[in-house]
């Protein structure tokens, strides 16, 4: 049944299309994926909205796609289905901050970088975590899909900085979830059945999330990086465990890649910072200490290059460094899998990597980023792609399987992955825990409308 | 440049989205006024950057109306191209007007577009006025018509000439550069369209008959130097006609006269005023401080700053052609109410502007608004004049 006119008496005539143009946006992103086709757009304003789409789509057995900033480069917001794409980013109030217990209140399509703009002006001594992709990325897209950001090594990856959330559930209904589920105060997920890991990880497939309460943090007044250079790979574990045993850095980038040549070799750019100019320059010197163990195998980079890495890596986001590699290939494309490894198959993963990139006549672009304190590291195997250039992106699309199933056969798990990739790790999945998540799914969406096709269902 | 000179850039956009904001993302809203109106990916700039090559380069969607329709809605402010972070970033506007041109070859335009072309080719202006009623706005001033041996000539513009909000502006400046005492005069109905918006909407051709023509007047009447009521005029006579002329926008040829001590503003002028930068004065030819310089050179004005200021300034909504296409429509979404609305979280009681395009978009704006009571509209030669002695 054609949808259209009811979604338009949803929402409006400006909010919705069906013209071929719209549809050939919201079919495909920037990544390698294949296109694949919506049927319906919709930029829905309020949860109630939301709430008439979604009872529709079950009335007529259509899937949805919830869709924030579309940037996750592996095509989670593409249908795999068809169906209605759900564009959030008309949802963009914050609602309210609140400064003394430290979390906002906003809607699902309040992008990263209006945040990032409100707290600047409203609380300038307020930051919430800001990762590194475009500030077009939204704050309920990046905690839906488990991402991180310039906060996650002191603390955490972003998902667990949730302290709770409204969702529509898949047959309609609205929920709350976290303390404002008891209470007017949005400030805890605990100590609660955590209800939220219903909806974090699950890309979409079991409700969406209209307004989440995110914990903010002390804005430092001192912030800077230090940026160590290294040729031996295998140091990597040893001096990562010795580097966060000090307990002191906000954010460690690891940066390996062939282009551009200046960048050449392992960079290891710890991002520091405090409240005290006295513990700022405390905590610079105790890393620069640390360096007298690595003695002329790790060392400082200062000067030109340290000044370079200081533009391109200090700002929140990050921009110069990537926009530079993203456009290596001069192509509009660019997608990478995103591993997450234990840190001691670090090394392993990148000799490999760099392996799998020249097989495919790519220059190796590696970005680490280390979470929550040292536990683990996302390893980026990053490919720039030529959109204009068929061979190409099947190249890419390649090289993406090879690294995606490389870190599956290291003992990693794979962040944000493509259907393909998602795929690959149920079929190495406890076989349980498969038969759970499809119990999970058919009890929350019994008609299968939520972004269907992830999660190999 | 035509579209096919760019057939090795248009895929590189990313569609990341900084095109979007401004420089500090600001938390009030998306800076790319199409996009802030529509809020569907499709009329975003990277979104335009994607059907353009889909549909006029590798052939994917065949060009259609309603692509048209997203083409033109663009207001052609350079906030993408501004914010863009990539090394193409300045051709992101050049593209949009190469494929402009595609869609005017295969008569793709939307009607509205199709009838501003054809009015400026028949009646000189998009209004489909008389070339003579040009001198209307001038009627009982002591204004003159150019001669030669004026050193300026005050090069008014369609919309200064003939919206009837706008000739105030034009009244003003009129007046002002009476004061001043400088040798100057108008064309009136010799005066035709600068073309700054046809070149907009990818009508190349009608731009350089304009462009002659305009040209051989200025010749012909031996016109060195050239002050003009509007940055769109400024920017089209600037950039894109012979450099033989010396072109001013008025803010400058004023805020030097008042600087060497030609205009008095001793009488002030009392009011808290903010200012709104048009796109063709500012994002397009950097020109930030005269309008400034000329505010804070009045005793009585108060100058507050929106939040979205100079670089990042928000736009009307009324440029590449919109003023009159209405492309991009009405309703408490569009870009001139929500700045104008900006322009009253200000607590200014003047928002002060230095176009004839932004002060007919603006006072629309106003009335939708019902702020009437609260704030006027200004051009920043009507806040002049009344300061001068």
């Amino acid at each position: 049944m054609d949808i259209y006119s009811p979604l338009v008496d949803i929402v409006g005539e400006d909010f919705t299309s069906n013209h071929e143009e719209e549809l050939y946006i919201y079919s495909r992103d920037s990544g390698a994926q294949q296109p694949r086709k919506a049927d319906y757009v919709v930029a829905p304003k309020t949860v109630e909205e939301v709430q008439q789409i979604v009872k529709l789509a079950n009335k007529e057995k259509i899937p949805i796609t919830p869709m924030g900033g579309g940037l996750t480069l592996s095509g989670l917001a593409v249908p795999i289905k068809g169906g209605i794409v759900l564009d959030m980013k008309r949802m963009d109030r914050i609602i309210e901050v609140n400064e003394k217990s430290r979390y906002v209140i906003l809607e699902a399509g309040v992008t990263q970088g209006a945040l990032q703009s409100h707290l600047e002006k409203n609380y300038p001594h307020l930051e919430h975590s800001m990762p590194d992709a475009p500030p077009m990325a939204t704050i309920v897209g990046n905690v839906v899909i488990q991402g991180h950001g310039h906060l996650s090594v002191a603390q955490g990856i972003n998902s667990q900085m949730v302290n709770g959330m409204e969702v529509v559930l898949p047959t309609g209904e609205v929920c709350k979830l976290g303390s404002c589920s008891i209470s007017p105060y949005w400030f805890t997920r605990d100590p609660l059945p955590d209800l939220m890991g219903l909806f974090l990880g699950w890309l979409g497939t079991t409700g969406i999330i209209t307004k989440v309460s995110l914990q903010l943090f002390p804005k430092p007044k001192f912030r800077d990086l230090l940026t160590f250079t290294s040729a031996d790979l295998d140091l990597l574990p040893d001096f990562i465990f010795d580097i966060t045993q000090l307990n002191l850095m906000d954010n460690l980038f690891i940066i390996s890649q062939e282009w551009p040549p200046w960048a050449q070799g392992i960079l290891y750019v710890p991002i520091i910072s405090a409240q005290d100019e006295e513990e700022f320059k405390l905590k610079i010197e105790l890393h620069k200490k640390l360096l007298r163990k690595y003695e002329g195998k790790i060392t400082l980079v200062e000067g030109r290059h340290a000044e370079r890495m200081r533009e391109a890596r200090l700002p929140v986001p990050p921009v110069t460094l990537g926009v530079m590699a993203a456009d290596a290939k001069q192509g509009g494309g660019f997608e990478y899998t995103g591993g997450i490894l234990p840190i001691e198959k670090v090394p392993e993963a990148s000799s490999k990597a760099v392996e799998i990139a020249h097989k495919y006549g790519q220059p190796y672009l590696l970005g680490y980023q280390l979470l929550t304190g040292g536990h683990s590291m996302m390893c980026g195997l990053a490919y720039c792609l030529n959109r204009a250039d068929g061979e190409d992106i099947e190249k890419v699309r390649k090289a993406l399987d090879e690294s995606n199933k490389l870190i599956l056969d290291i003992g990693g798990v794979l962040w944000k992955a493509e259907a393909l990739a998602q795929r690959l790790m149920v079929q190495r999945m406890d076989p349980n825990t498969v038969k759970l998540m499809k119990r999970v799914r058919k009890a929350l969406d019994p008609n299968a409308i939520m972004n269907p096709g992830n999660w190999s269902d | 440049m035509a579209l096919k000179d760019y057939k090795d850039i248009i895929h590189r956009c990313f569609r990341c989205g900084y095109c979007k904001f401004t420089s500090d993302y600001s938390y009030l809203g998306f800076n790319c006024p199409v996009y802030s109106k529509y809020r569907l990916e499709s009329y975003s700039p990277g979104g335009m950057m994607w059907l353009i090559y889909a549909s006029l380069v590798k052939g994917e969607l065949k060009p259609s109306k309603h692509l048209s329709q997203i083409l033109y809605s663009c207001t052609m402010c350079r906030n993408c191209s501004q914010e863009c972070k990539f090394k193409f970033n300045e051709d992101i506007v050049n593209i949009l007007k190469a494929a402009r041109e595609e869609m005017v070859d295969k008569q793709l335009v939307p009607q509205i577009v199709g009838q501003f072309l054809t009015n400026v080719y028949d009646y000189g202006n998009p209004y489909r006025e008389l070339k003579q009623n040009r001198d209307n706005w001038a009627e009982n001033t002591e204004i003159k018509h150019y001669e030669k041996g004026d050193e300026f000539l005050y090069y008014v513009g369609c919309v200064g000439s003939y919206d009837t909000v706008s000739q105030k502006a034009a009244r003003a400046l009129g007046s002002v550069l009476l004061k001043s005492g400088l040798p100057f005069g108008f064309l009136g109905s010799r005066e035709v369209c600068d073309g700054n918006e046809v070149d907009m909407l990818g009508e190349k051709g009608l731009f350089e008959f304009l462009k002659e023509e305009n040209t051989q007047i200025f010749k012909e009447l031996g016109v060195k130097k050239i002050v003009t009521l509007s940055p769109h005029s400024y920017n089209a006579l600037k950039n894109n006609y012979s450099n033989e002329f010396e072109v001013f926008h008025y803010t400058q040829l004023l805020r030097d006269l008042v600087k060497s001590g030609k205009l008095d503003v001793s009488r002030g002028f009392k009011a808290k005023v903010t200012y709104h930068d048009p796109c063709f004065l500012g994002r397009y030819n950097n020109e930030y401080d005269a309008p400034r310089e000329i505010l804070t050179a009045i005793p009585g004005v108060e100058l507050v700053e929106m939040e979205r200021t100079k670089e990042n300034s928000f736009c009307c909504g009324g440029g590449g052609g919109n003023f009159y296409t209405d492309i991009l429509g009405s309703g408490k979404d569009s870009p001139s109410r929500i700045r104008v609305r900006e322009a009253h979280d200000t607590g200014a009681n003047i928002l002060a502007v230095a176009c004839p395009v932004c002060m007919m978009m603006l006072e629309d704006a106003l009335k939708a608004e019902g702020l009437e009571d609260e704030l006027a509209i200004k051009d920043i030669s009507e806040v002049m004049n009344a300061a001068l002695l």
